[in-house]
């Protein structure tokens, strides 16, 4: 599904991911953790293709096509996505007609006929159901007025309305109280199957509760040091992260 | 209201300004040049009363002694107007009994400017005068506004079949000396609609004319003048596309309107006149007077305008809020991009008690463009109670376009109220990312975006011009994010 060998990738002129390596297969969960800075969120934006990040070194392949040679909009279209830490507000554009647009060119991507109105309703009743998100959410502008917990099951029911095949999940437990992660959590573990994989990057072990990983990694310094099961997460939330910054340290010198 | 994203996307794709063919029908034209008289030969050409011939020397006689305006935040070589030919009416001009005698040529005009008269009947319930150059071909509808009483015709038309009327009103509210241009445009005016209902009666259809310049070299000089009586409420749109071409062309319009007591007049303008290429060559110079005289008591005038064409414009819709409770509104998206230039906005002045008037405009630059609002919010002696709400947005697209805002707030009654807000925005590449990420192209993002930052106005716009107006917001900025 997606293999990246070798990441490296700065801002300006800050070096931040410095020889990145993960392997996803179909179907797996990836819990990303790690402390401030290590690199988190420049991960889930280079994957994504924001610009202003630059690429220098490494690979990246997403179902076997070179993910770094496409544009953003290509990579979206091929199944990748990215519920963003901030969801941006769109100020006069409805979600409604947003997720159309969206939903619209994805399926000519793939060669589909686009939705009939009637389909297309369907589809957003059912899918907001999944987050418990109002149906008067779906009308108002893109996450215009929201609350941080509307915005971030307005990711939820986006990403599942979209059907990608990989989805990078930025934070999304940040800012969000107990009932928002468990209705988020529901959300994304009911959008798990055989053929989806998910990078769940987070800064907390409380969300890895909810959405159970097959793998957890710990990036530290623009890499990954330490690479487990969700008993690692466990042993993070207990211990902190200064044991794994120590254990770096010490092989280093 | 939403555009459906596959014809966006066909649209974006003709990269060239989209109307810029001319049409090859023989012309009548004038000898270049302003004197007593070219302004005699077009008034015999129309076959005016002598009124109006000494209406129009007095205008001319007024022009001779004014100069022209600089205080506009725009900079531009000025007119020779001794290099315009005022005058240009296609030549077979016999009164036509039915569309299907229209000049082939000129049907095939109206077709790509998709405004095929039949269709327009059909599908929209519209009724269309079409003014090409200067004289107005063909008007629809007629007949069965006729019956209401309605009179909605050409300009020429009506100072022929209606001279007292129309000598009643023209220039009560743009008098001949109110403004360089307007003592230009009266004292040459050729051609423009004029519109009149009766007492009590609810136009039933949008009333639509679609103005195009197509002689090159000819300067345009429309009279659009609306009269709506007691009671009475009307909605009227003006569309204008100008073919491409090199020199700049002059279009200065004037356009009266009145209204009575408790009478309503909605006008809506989409203008997309020829803009120049990137450079700057070419394109139209915009300079028009419109004013509203909102004469009853309960009347209401609102503009709502969409501007994304022409090199330079110069427009300031405005209301004068004479009658008691009396409504004003302006609402404007304009649109510059690569050289173009806009200083437009409203003049509200109240008079009245309890007048009312609300602004909202969305100001849009992109390229190297110069977009200016500046606005006028005058509250009289006797305005006890007036209110005025403003509310200026800019968003800028580059870091080499420029964003103005010229509010003038004058206010000499105490019991008034009047608010003014701003914002100045840049477009977000974070909005940009967030819709590439699910999937849309850029173009299509920005059009999202811009049209979502206009939908306030847009949503003013009779149902079926707002389609057509978010689809001119994403042409006129194509490629326009730097």
């Amino acid at each position: 599904m997606l293999s990246i060998k070798n990441l490296q990738a700065k801002i300006e002129d800050k070096e931040i991911l410095r020889g990145l390596s993960l392997e996803v297969k179909p179907g797996e969960v990836h819990a990303i953790m790690g402390p401030n800075g290590s690199g988190k969120s420049t991960l889930a934006s280079v994957l994504a293709g924001r610009e202003e990040y630059e690429v220098t070194n490494g690979t990246v392949s997403f179902q076997g096509k070179d993910l770094l040679d496409m544009p953003a909009e290509i990579r979206a279209r091929e199944g990748l996505f990215l519920a963003f830490q901030y969801p941006v507000e769109i100020p006069g554009v409805s979600n409604m007609n947003f997720l159309k647009a969206a939903v619209g060119e994805i399926r000519k991507h793939k060669g589909l006929e686009p939705l009939t109105a009637k389909d297309f309703l369907k589809l957003v009743k059912e899918k907001s159901a999944l987050v418990e998100l109002d149906g008067q959410l779906a009308n108002r502008a893109v996450n215009e007025g929201f609350s941080g917990g509307e915005k971030k099951r307005n990711e939820i029911f986006q990403m599942a309305m979209l059907e990608p095949k990989l989805a990078v999940l930025d934070e999304t437990d940040s800012g969000l109280d107990i009932d928002a992660l468990r209705i988020v959590a529901n959300g994304v573990n009911a959008l798990r199957s055989p053929d989806r994989s998910f990078v769940v990057i987070t800064h907390y072990q409380r969300l890895l509760d909810y959405i159970v990983p097959d793998f957890v990694h710990v990036l530290y310094k623009g890499r990954i040091v330490k690479s487990g099961t969700k008993e690692l997460a466990l042993e993070l939330e207990e211990r902190g992260y200064d044991w794994i910054k120590d254990e770096v340290e010490s092989v280093k010198a | 209201m939403a555009y459906e994203g596959d014809e966006l996307l066909d649209d974006i794709t003709s990269k060239e300004y989209e109307f810029g063919f001319v049409t090859d029908i023989e012309t009548d034209k004038a000898p270049a040049g302003l004197n007593e008289d070219i302004i005699r030969l077009i008034s015999a050409k129309k076959e005016e009363p002598e009124w109006l011939l000494t209406w129009r020397l007095e205008a001319f006689a007024i022009w001779k002694n004014m100069r022209e305006p600089e205080w506009a935040h725009v900079t531009y070589k000025k007119p020779d107007f001794q290099a315009i030919s005022y005058y240009a009416a296609p030549k077979k001009k016999k009164q036509l009994e039915s569309l299907d005698e229209l000049d082939p040529e000129l049907r095939k005009t109206m077709d790509k400017l998709g405004i095929s008269l039949e269709e327009q009947k059909r599908l929209h319930n519209v009724a269309v005068d079409f003014v090409m150059d200067s004289v107005s071909v063909a008007t629809s509808f007629k007949e069965k506004l006729a019956e209401l009483g309605i009179i909605f015709c050409s300009m020429s038309e009506a100072v022929r079949e209606h001279s007292d009327l129309v000598r009643k009103y023209l220039g009560t509210v743009v008098p001949r000396t109110d403004n360089f241009y307007a003592a230009l445009n009266s004292a040459v005016f050729t051609d423009g609609s004029f519109c009149y209902i009766p007492k009590g009666v609810k136009c039933p259809m949008e009333l639509s004319t679609y103005f195009r310049i197509n002689e090159g070299g000819t300067g345009q000089f429309e009279r659009t003048l609306v009269i709506a009586d007691e009671g009475s409420v009307v909605s009227y749109l003006e569309g204008c596309t100008a073919p491409q071409r090199d020199e700049n062309q002059l279009h200065a319009a004037v356009v009266e309107l009145i209204a009575h007591t408790d009478a309503e007049i909605k006008y809506s303008t989409v203008q997309n006149w020829y803009p120049g290429d990137k450079d700057g060559i070419g394109g139209v110079f915009n300079f028009v007077t419109k004013r509203g005289l909102c004469d009853g008591d309960r009347s209401k005038i609102s503009w709502t305008q969409v501007e994304t064409g022409s090199a330079i414009t110069w427009k300031y819709p405005s209301c004068i809020l004479k009658g008691d409770y009396s409504i004003g509104e302006f609402y404007s998206v304009a649109v510059t991009n690569n050289m173009q230039q806009a200083d437009t906005g409203t003049k509200m002045v109240h008079i009245g008690k309890n007048t009312k008037s609300t602004i909202i405009s969305k100001g849009i630059s992109a390229g190297k463009s110069q977009n200016s609002y500046r606005g006028l919010v005058q509250i009289n002696k006797g305005a006890a109670n007036a209110r005025n709400f403003s509310q200026c947005d800019s968003l800028l697209m580059s870091d080499r376009c420029g964003a103005h805002t010229f509010p003038y707030i004058e206010v000499k009654n105490k019991t008034s109220k009047v608010e003014h807000e701003a914002t100045t925005s840049k477009i977000g590449e974070d909005q940009i990312f967030y819709c590439l990420q699910r999937g849309l192209d850029e173009e299509q993002a920005i059009s999202m975006i811009v049209n979502g930052y206009a939908k306030e106005v847009l949503n003013k716009l009779p149902m079926e011009f707002a389609v057509e107006a978010q689809k001119l917001l994403a042409i006129s900025l194509e490629g326009s994010v730097g």
